[in-house]
């Protein structure tokens, strides 16, 4: 089992590396020398070699690797080309902002979906389990930020009853901030629960047909029973890995979702910095996206060993 | 044996073939819709969909503006149909893309095995860290908004899972003994890949494409929301979305049209989707079993 | 009802809509009586069953009476309520597959200690538990505490199925169901899970109906039998006399299947088609001389041995395959951090030599590497020790390129028909594929006509080159496999398993049509088996497989008769066989 974890954690450090190693390519040598971007069109030769003594991108590149790379375990990210300030700090801000928009909003998704797939799945040539299944057809095709907007007008513009955007941390005023909260993390679980309502309900019709199941009815329990003590624990393996997956197009909705409501986390940075091309920025918050994915996946595979334990013994 | 029987009679009984045609011929008919719409721009569009006109703006539904008009006074249908275009154009390449990069890489993952197997499985695991709207954010970060970096983002990220499911079709069927008698029949890997194994997983790929598909709709429209898509003056329906922020509360009409196409166009992509798989499926568990 | 009757089951009928799956079953059990119910797959045997625990699936509607001694409904159709307490309590059924009939992530102990506590027999956890164990140490499973602790996968087959049994009869239930209980064990392990519930439902006066396809293990188990073809009772009564005077043709027809030591004067099996000349074992024990003529009725392979010149123990002739000191190990996941990966030796050591129209057998259980032999003499796995020689091509080491000569003289028979044909080619180019190898001149026509002559060599109409696999019944899809493996004239035809995924009736015509194939084609055979009749029957030789090893090889008679090796022995003495069955009932 200690072996496993292990081995869990060596994949986790070795998909951060090389994901590091693609956002360093991608953003930082594709687009050419950050200084002369900064320096902009017009801008003489000693003015970008200044610039990029500055920035320190006149040193080769696997220099300038290693010391965001280095950097990015210290927690710090190195300073704007832009702005010209430490990055670090915000960003240490803004992931607080993002990480309960997006924590509250998985929670609400699970708590909406697996008693709903559930139900579909017991109840699958019934109305009532064919309706479930429409309605999250149809959650999966609105997109979260159309969601959004549907929820801003009806709730907030049209009856006024929560506010339509803007973020006040809990510190400042715990019921403004949850006023506040409710509609874009509504917005955002609405859509990933109509997504995860779907495996919950296949995991669910694919235990059902278990031999196991038949033998737990053999012993004289009723279905539901059966289900509920032999069948949910043995579905949360394959809805457990949906919702790893899930994670990354959540956290991406998020990005989109504070567009909508104007709240300051990643997403707003992330794309406040696309507009100013920012591209170290840019850098650094993709950097923080993708490596929380890269945790949540690593905090899965971790529970598997714990629920599974055929995997515990390998 | 008697799973097997159990499992048939279950299928002829518990869902019905109508029931699954429908869904296909649901998921068919709005795939058709959009589909159409797109072409019939190429040909016809009751008006210039850029053109403004002052003095109809923010009109409702009527005899001359079918769906009504912008705040600029443009016509809603125009824009709507001129709009299709970039959604299956971002759609068709980005799929296509996907699929021809990920099918091969799957099969060859599968068929291979050892260590072209696992660095393949652990690079798509690390790609499905970045969502396609990531990738898409970050192209347009480097390369500025434009359709094509949309299109080459979107299909990037959409690589890994053509090459799981290709991986795991593969697998399944290289288990299969028909693949050990061809082998033991001197049949080339090249041509076992050909004629056995793709065959075999067509369905299963047709299935990842139009869930794919249905996928680059949705990325595509956030992208065009967050104004990093096609640009203006081209119509697309995110940015439509976009444009109609200011009147939310007011003019919902903007918000509807463009939200409800794009929620055509996902759900028929899906719809297909679970169509076709409910059509293949029970097919390659006949083969398995 | 009287007091003796256990079970009285009336018109049970079962359907699927339109299509009737069993019409109108009746029968009876007494207190503690033992039945068989017999038939091959698809004749309703195991939803019979399932019905009489009222686990039918939704779709399935059931008509009819069965009546329970002490129970006052209907089985078939009393509501949830009423049959939940009886089942796992009055009734009870232990299921084919032990691995998936056990909960993967719930603790032995825990899942045998749950019947106990749905049905109140055990008012608290830890009284249930304490029975558990002495549950699972009365079914005869080592360290019984340890066992409880453990999770299905750390068990082995016979264990799980074991473990089946406490949780069937931790109650003490009225009457025992058993689906194919054995079917998916080895033959040792399955003669000692029979002697357990025989062992089991005598102590408990259980009543028991056994649901199986195999006859021998019918005579085994039980006093009773009922015979189901296609839904219908065709046959019903004590077992000496329904298997030694058969009423029904389909009886007879099954008897001659199974009993795999008559042959026709051909020295070949009988046949659903020739059972009429067939004498059930009993008469033939009995009757000093047979009732029909069946002069000297010898299987094929010693007709074999006998009448053809070269005596294949001849050594003087060059051998086609030479195995010599034939390794192959796998390297297993981890287990600790330090120390080395864990090897499995899947062969150790293997060495043998095959002459040119020799009929060698290769028998042993799961895990004795019978199978890993065959697919790496065939060229599909590579050895990692030693090497073999097949036709004059060395497998250690070769390259696909290396290996062209041997594939065009050695071809395979798969044991699952349906999964060793493509399900999305036609039966032509099923059986054409070998033809389309480099090398090959054969134009189009050419092929098909080859492809044509080759389906009706192995019985196949020449219609059913257009047809998909799918369409065809499990021996005739054996016969498209046989057909493809001959239509490249090999000198050498190897068979895994060729017959244990068919049906009885149809695994005695395949079993004839390789005889007459390799008689026709001189082909040096190579068959695999777990089950020591079909090897008996076809190959002169056997060699015997356990764990990897080559424990004993020689003459199939006599080792047969005079097993040196006491694996040997064990695996003769397990082997059901329906004379011998019949015989121990008398």
């Amino acid at each position: 089992m200690l072996l496993r974890l292990g081995s869990n954690l060596a994949r986790f450090v070795l998909s951060l590396c090389v994901a590091t190693i693609a956002v360093f390519a991608m953003m930082r040598v594709l687009p050419g020398d950050p200084a002369v971007i900064a320096a902009g069109e017009n801008a003489s030769p000693q003015i970008v070699a200044s610039l990029a003594h500055q920035f320190g991108t006149d040193r080769p590149l696997v220099v300038q690797y290693w010391d965001w790379f280095s950097g990015l375990w210290r927690g710090d990210f190195g300073i704007s080309y832009v702005t010209r300030t430490d990055i670090s700090p915000l960003v240490a801000d803004k992931v607080q902002v993002s990480l309960i928009l997006v924590t509250l909003a998985m929670a609400l998704a699970l708590a909406i979906a697996i008693p709903a797939g559930t139900i579909a799945a017991v109840r699958h040539n019934k109305p009532s389990g064919t309706l479930i299944s429409a309605l999250s057809q149809l959650g999966i095709a609105i997109p979260g930020f159309l969601l959004g907007i549907v929820l801003v007008s009806f709730f907030a513009l049209r009856l006024g009853w929560l506010p339509a955007n803007g973020w006040v941390a809990p510190v400042e005023g715990f019921s403004s901030f949850l006023s506040r909260l409710v509609l874009p993390v509504m917005a955002l679980a609405g859509v990933q629960s109509a997504i995860l309502v779907r495996y919950v309900r296949s995991a669910v019709l694919g235990i059902m047909h278990e031999d196991y199941l038949r033998t737990a009815r053999a012993k004289g329990l009723s279905p539901l029973r059966a289900l509920a003590k032999h069948g949910l624990r043995n579905a949360a393996i394959p809805v457990l890995t949906v919702t790893s997956v899930q994670f990354s197009a959540l956290i991406i909705g998020a990005v989109v979702i504070e567009r909508v409501f104007v709240i300051p986390g990643l997403g707003s940075m992330l794309l406040a910095a696309v507009g100013n091309r920012d591209l170290l920025t840019v850098q650094s918050v993709v950097m923080v996206l993708v490596a929380i994915t890269l945790i949540v996946n690593l905090l899965v595979d971790m529970l598997y060993t714990i629920l599974d334990p055929r995997i515990r013994a390998a | 044996m008697k799973k097997m029987f159990l499992s048939r009679a279950k299928n002829s009984a518990g869902s019905p073939a109508s029931g699954v045609n429908s869904t296909l011929l649901m998921g068919s008919i709005l795939v058709a819709v959009v589909l159409l719409s797109a072409l019939l721009s190429l040909v016809f569009t009751p008006y210039d969909p850029v053109q403004a006109n002052p003095s109809v703006r923010l009109s409702t539904p009527s005899a001359t503006h079918w769906l009504g008009t912008d705040q600029l006074g443009r016509d809603l249908l125009s824009r709507i149909l001129v709009g299709a275009r970039i959604t299956l154009l971002v759609g068709v390449l980005s799929v296509s893309i996907a699929a021809l990069i990920g099918t091969p890489l799957g099969i060859w993952a599968g068929m291979k095995r050892g260590a072209v197997e696992e660095v393949t499985m652990r690079a798509s695991d690390i790609l499905l860290a970045f969502p396609a709207l990531l990738l898409a954010i970050m192209f347009a970060a480097i390369y500025g908004a434009s359709t094509v970096s949309a299109m080459v983002a979107i299909g990037l990220a959409s690589v890994p899972g053509f090459a799981r499911v290709a991986r795991a079709g593969t697998l399944q069927v290289m288990n299969a003994e028909f693949v050990l008698a061809a082998r033991a029949a001197a049949q080339p890997p090249v041509r076992i890949a050909l004629r056995h194994v793709l065959p075999n997983i067509t369905g299963m790929l047709l299935v990842q494409c139009s869930v794919t598909f249905a996928l680059a709709v949705l990325a595509e429209a956030a992208l065009s929301f967050l104004g990093l898509g096609t640009p203006p003056p081209v119509p697309s329906w995110g940015r439509m979305l976009q444009e109609s922020q200011q009147y939310w509360g007011t003019f919902p009409l903007l918000t509807i049209v463009p939200g409800v196409s794009i929620a055509v166009a996902v759900l028929g992509f899906n719809l297909l989707g679970d169509g076709l798989r409910d059509k293949f499926d029970p097919k390659l568990g006949r083969g398995k079993a | 009802m009287s007091e003796r009757q256990l079970l009285e089951v009336s018109g049970l009928s079962i359907s699927a809509g339109e299509r009737t799956l069993v019409s109108d079953l009746s029968f009876s059990m007494a207190t503690g009586e033992r039945i068989g119910l017999i038939g091959e797959s698809g004749s309703g045997k195991s939803l019979t069953a399932t019905a009489l625990l009222g686990l039918l699936p939704e779709e399935l509607s059931v008509s009819g009476t069965g009546r329970l001694h002490g129970f006052e409904h209907n089985l078939l159709t009393a509501p949830e309520r009423a049959m939940a307490p009886l089942r796992g309590d009055e009734i009870s059924m232990v299921f084919q597959e032990p691995l998936s009939a056990l909960n993967p992530l719930m603790k032995i102990g825990a899942q045998v200690a749950e019947v106990l506590l749905i049905h109140r027999t055990l008012g608290t956890r830890a009284a249930a538990r304490a029975r558990a164990i002495e549950l699972l140490a009365s079914v005869q499973i080592p360290d019984p505490a340890q066992a409880a602790n453990a999770y299905p996968h750390q068990l082995s087959g016979g264990q799980r199925q074991r473990v089946m049994i406490a949780m069937a009869l931790a109650n003490d239930p009225q009457l025992l169901l058993c689906d194919e209980p054995t079917t998916a064990l080895d033959v040792t392990v399955q003669s000692q899970v029979l002697e357990l519930i025989s062992e089991q439902v005598t102590a408990r006066g259980t009543g028991l109906l056994f649901i199986t396809h195999d006859l021998a293990v019918v005579a085994r188990m039980c006093t009773r039998v009922l015979v189901l073809n296609q839904g219908r009772i065709v046959e019903q009564g004590e077992i000496d006399t329904v298997f030694s005077a058969p009423n029904h043709p389909y009886t007879r027809a099954l008897l001659a299947a199974s009993d795999m030591s008559a042959t026709d004067e051909r020295g070949r099996l009988f046949t659903v088609a020739t059972a009429g000349n067939y004498q059930p074992p009993a008469l033939r024990a009995a009757a000093p001389e047979p009732v029909v003529a069946i002069p000297n009725p010898r299987p094929f392979a010693a007709s074999f041995s006998t009448e053809s010149s070269p005596t294949p123990t001849h050594r003087a002739i060059a051998p086609l395959i030479t195995a010599s000191n034939l390794s192959r190990s796998y390297h297993r996941a981890r287990t600790s951090l330090l120390g080395p990966r864990p090897v499995v030796h899947a062969l150790a050591n293997i060495d043998f030599t095959v002459v040119p129209g020799e009929r060698v057998g290769i028998v042993g259980e799961s895990g004795s590497g019978k199978s890993t032999l065959l697919r790496i003499l065939a060229g599909l796995d590579t050895p990692t020790g030693g090497d073999a020689v097949v036709a004059g091509t060395s497998i250690a080491g070769a390259r696909e390129a290396d290996l062209s000569a041997l594939r065009s003289e050695l071809q395979i028979i798969f044991q699952d028909p349906l999964g060793s044909l493509d399900p999305r080619m036609r039966v032509a180019d099923i059986v054409a594929e070998p033809l389309l190898v480099p090398g090959q001149s054969l134009d189009a026509a050419a092929r098909r006509a080859t492809v044509l002559k080759m389906l009706n060599s192995v019985g196949l109409e020449p219609d059913s080159a257009n047809r998909y696999p799918h369409q065809f019944s499990g021996g005739q899809r054996q016969r498209i496999s046989i057909a493809r493996a001959l239509v490249n004239r090999p000198r050498i035809l190897v068979a895994d398993e060729p017959v244990s995924a068919l049906d009885v009736s149809v695994r005695a015509q395949v079993l004839n049509l390789i005889a007459d194939l390799v008689d026709e084609y001189a082909l040096t055979l190579l068959l695999v088996s777990h089950d020591l009749s079909v090897i008996r029957h076809l190959c002169q030789r056997v060699i015997v497989m356990k764990d990897g090893r080559i424990v004993e090889a020689g003459d199939t008679e006599q080792i047969y008769i005079n097993p040196a090796h006491p694996y040997t022995a064990r695996l003769i003495a397990s082997s059901l066989d329906l004379s011998e069955e019949l015989a121990r009932a008398h």
